[in-house]
């Protein structure tokens, strides 16, 4: 594996090899020095020309407990302001000495340009409405953590496909494993074609309450998601995952949410806050498989010691 | 490239038997009993081992013995030579600090792969002692570290390869020398 760009078209073994390998970072993370060596000496750039709070802070966590050093960028201070090429600042940032970079870019493919420019292992931290691996794959581990398996299990994800990247990797991961994957949408969240998609489709999250899992998506005012919409109050009277919904759900069954969580309208906060909310190991997981994927792209063994 | 192949076999499955029970009689004489004592058995064959070790220990002592695995995987100094594979499970079920800690491993050669298990427990803790169980002591150290405990000491050139076989992993017990290139 040279890149992480995407789980598309990703074979089941090397997500559940991804997926064991984050699981011993779980157990690291837990240790009283919750550090290892594995990547002393490397370094690791954060290009993020789109803002994060999470994601950002997430990888450098991951990088540091791996002993990678990492440098930052932000397009509002950088010379990108000054009208420097995505080519040029990518190459300038490989010329400083960076051995992967994590990229995250409002338009689709820009970490794969990145990837050709620099010829550096490069990890896709999110690009337009297209990819968001790392958060797949964490997602896949919290689910799998709690079920012990995704094999069979029903996965609602409801909200704002449209414009999610969160989406459309979630999608291809939770297929890839096993489960079964139903998108919950006003027809307007919903992308234009979803033929050869391996999804089913409700018009409503009262048709899903019976599922084992059902992940909730952000409305992303910031691409458009809100103005396709009547009003807030009629979405959430449809799809909304209220208190009244929640009671309904199976004790066996969970909540999620990648975050950041408009509460009162895709969730309610007695949800969000609810024990059967897997928002905080979501989280949590995002550093252990962000090292996972690090330790696999920049991390090497050896034979004979 | 094993029993049956054509290299010759200088441990079968009683040698093996033997040495685990005279190492595990030297552990317990060292630490005068097993109280605070953990095996840590080093992937992937020094699993198997310890959990000998720890089984014979018990015996011995009419008590429990804790085992723990360790992947050393996240220490190595000689990392990004060699396209990766899966780390396996590092699991240390009690806290290490204040107890004797005997690390086990198959074969002792160059010394690095204890240095890096020595980093990893140091970061999990504060043993009271650390030990070294080897079934196989090969020479040629490129570390100052030396054994506690050994199975057999195996001269060797440093070209050859040492092969020891564990029924746990292999189907059978055995250790054999295969000549270098």
């Amino acid at each position: 594996m040279n890149d992480f760009l995407t789980v598309e078209g990703l074979p089941r073994a090397e997500l559940t090899s991804l997926l064991d390998l984050s699981d011993e970072f779980v157990e690291v993370l837990a240790r009283p020095i919750p550090k290892v060596p594995a990547l002393r000496g490397r370094t690791v750039a954060m290009l993020f020309f789109e803002p994060s709070t999470r994601t950002r802070m997430s990888f450098e966590r991951a990088a540091k407990a791996l002993s990678a050093d990492t440098m930052s960028f932000s397009p509002g201070t950088s010379s990108l302001s000054k009208g420097e090429s995505l080519k040029d600042t990518a190459l300038t940032i490989k010329a400083m000495g960076a051995d992967a970079l994590v990229v995250r870019h409002a338009s689709t493919g820009a970490p794969w340009r990145i990837a050709e420019w620099t010829g550096l292992p490069v990890l896709n931290g999110g690009d337009g409405a297209h990819q968001h691996p790392t958060q797949a794959l964490l997602d896949a581990l919290t689910i799998r953590q709690h079920f012990g398996n995704l094999e069979g299990l029903q996965v609602a994800i409801v909200g704002d496909i449209r414009h999610s990247r969160v989406a459309r990797s979630n999608i291809a991961a939770f297929s890839t494993l096993g489960a079964t994957v139903t998108l919950v949408a006003p027809k307007t969240l919903l992308p234009v074609d979803l033929a050869g998609w391996p999804v089913h489709t409700a018009a409503a999250i009262d048709e899903v309450l019976d599922s084992d899992v059902i992940y909730l998506l952000r409305i992303q005012k910031e691409r458009g998601g809100a103005s396709v919409l009547p009003s807030l109050p009629e979405y959430v009277s449809r799809f909304g995952l209220t208190w009244d919904r929640f009671a309904r759900m199976s004790s066996d069954s969970v909540v999620m949410h990648p975050g950041p969580m408009n509460r009162g309208v895709e969730i309610a906060p007695e949800v969000a806050d609810h024990p059967r909310s897997l928002v905080e190991p979501q989280v949590a997981n995002g550093v252990a498989v962000r090292m996972a994927v690090l330790f696999r792209l920049l991390g090497g063994e050896a034979d004979d010691v | 490239m094993f029993l049956g192949d054509p290299v010759p076999s200088v441990m079968g499955s009683e040698d093996i038997g033997r040495a685990i029970r005279r190492m595990a009689h030297e552990i317990v004489e060292r630490n005068e009993g097993a109280d605070d004592l953990i095996l840590v058995g080093i992937h992937t064959r020094g699993v198997p081992l310890a959990r000998r070790l720890a089984q014979v220990i018990g015996e011995i002592e009419a008590t429990t013995v804790p085992v723990g695995t360790l992947d050393i995987g996240l220490y190595r100094d000689d990392i990004s030579q060699r396209p990766t594979t899966a780390l396996a499970q590092t699991r240390i079920p009690v806290d290490i600090s204040g107890r004797a800690v005997v690390l086990v491993d198959d074969v002792l050669f160059t010394g690095r792969t204890i240095r890096a298990a020595l980093d990893a427990l140091i970061d999990m803790g504060r043993p009271r002692v650390v030990q070294l169980a080897a079934l196989v002591d090969r020479g040629h150290r490129q570390l100052p570290i030396r054994a506690d405990f050994v199975g057999k000491n195996l001269p060797t050139s440093a070209t050859e390869r040492v092969w020891v076989h564990l029924t746990e992993i292999d189907g059978a017990d055995g250790v054999a020398i295969e000549e270098g290139p």
